[in-house]
């Protein structure tokens, strides 16, 4: 599957693999909102770690849902983007969702 | 090695899963200038974006060709051109702006040419209403050694 969902103390996290482009992104889209609808969670992160592929359309499908997650004053965010990502998510202006994880976390705090 | 004048040509249908077809086709024909995977990646980027416009907004309800042609040039540049035959875009300015677009219900983000405009060397868009659009890019790799 291209995205796993998983629950913790943070709410939601989906979990994206392979390439994101158009074609891709209307499948994810349609995972994603559905699981959104039912669960209603306070954030969604997205683990990007697993993409190794994305063209402005990854930019559209996180933009649909920060939308969506808007409904019920819920937020987005975006960890583990690797370098190509996070030149797509600065030229977005998607920049500031991204949140450093673990040691890396620390390093940065 | 010298690759002056080599060029392929091909001709996808419109549809959206050929869209990673038509990068795989750009990044294979671009590794003969052998090219980082940063420069590949801006390629790849790029042609998804130039070939998705064709696919959304060139051909809405229909599918149509999309004409993709890579050439090398002054053996270190990679010329892009893709090429539909569908509705066209009335304000070609209007339509370059960021963020701007006509498909907001199908999110698109409206960046297609920013990503094409930042991710290569030169962007040139022609269309007529109509007609179609013709975007050509020059993507420009570094020699190495």
């Amino acid at each position: 599957m291209p995205i796993e969902f998983m629950y913790d103390k943070n709410g939601l996290t989906a979990a994206i693999s392979g390439e994101i482009d158009h074609h891709a992104a209307a499948e994810m889209r349609i995972m994603t909102d559905g699981e959104l609808e039912r669960a209603m969670p306070r954030t969604l992160t997205f683990d990007m770690r697993g993409v190794t592929f994305m063209d402005s359309s990854g930019v559209g499908l996180i933009l649909g849902r920060a939308r969506t997650m808007k409904r019920w004053g819920g937020r987005i965010r975006i960890t583990a983007p690797s370098g190509r990502v996070e030149k797509m998510l600065k030229l977005s202006g998607l920049a500031p969702l991204i949140v450093k994880s673990g040691k890396e976390g620390e390093k940065n705090a | 090695m010298r690759n002056i004048n080599n060029y392929m040509k091909i001709t996808l249908a419109g549809y959206s899963r050929n869209e990673s077809l038509a990068r795989m086709c750009a990044a294979a024909f671009a590794a003969q200038l052998d090219p980082t995977v940063e420069e590949i990646n801006d390629i790849k980027a790029a042609v998804s974006e130039a070939v998705t416009n064709c696919i959304v907004h060139g051909y809405r309800d229909t599918i149509g060709d999309i004409d993709m042609t890579l050439r090398i040039i002054d053996d270190d540049t990679v010329y892009i051109k893709i090429a539909d035959k569908g509705v066209g875009i009335e304000d070609v300015e209007r339509a370059m702006q960021p963020m701007f677009t006509t498909c907001p219900d199908e999110e698109r983000a409206g960046l297609g040419f920013a990503v094409m405009e930042s991710f290569t060397d030169s962007l040139r868009v022609h269309s007529r209403v109509g007609r179609g659009t013709t975007v050509t890019m020059l993507k420009r790799v570094q020699r190495r050694g």
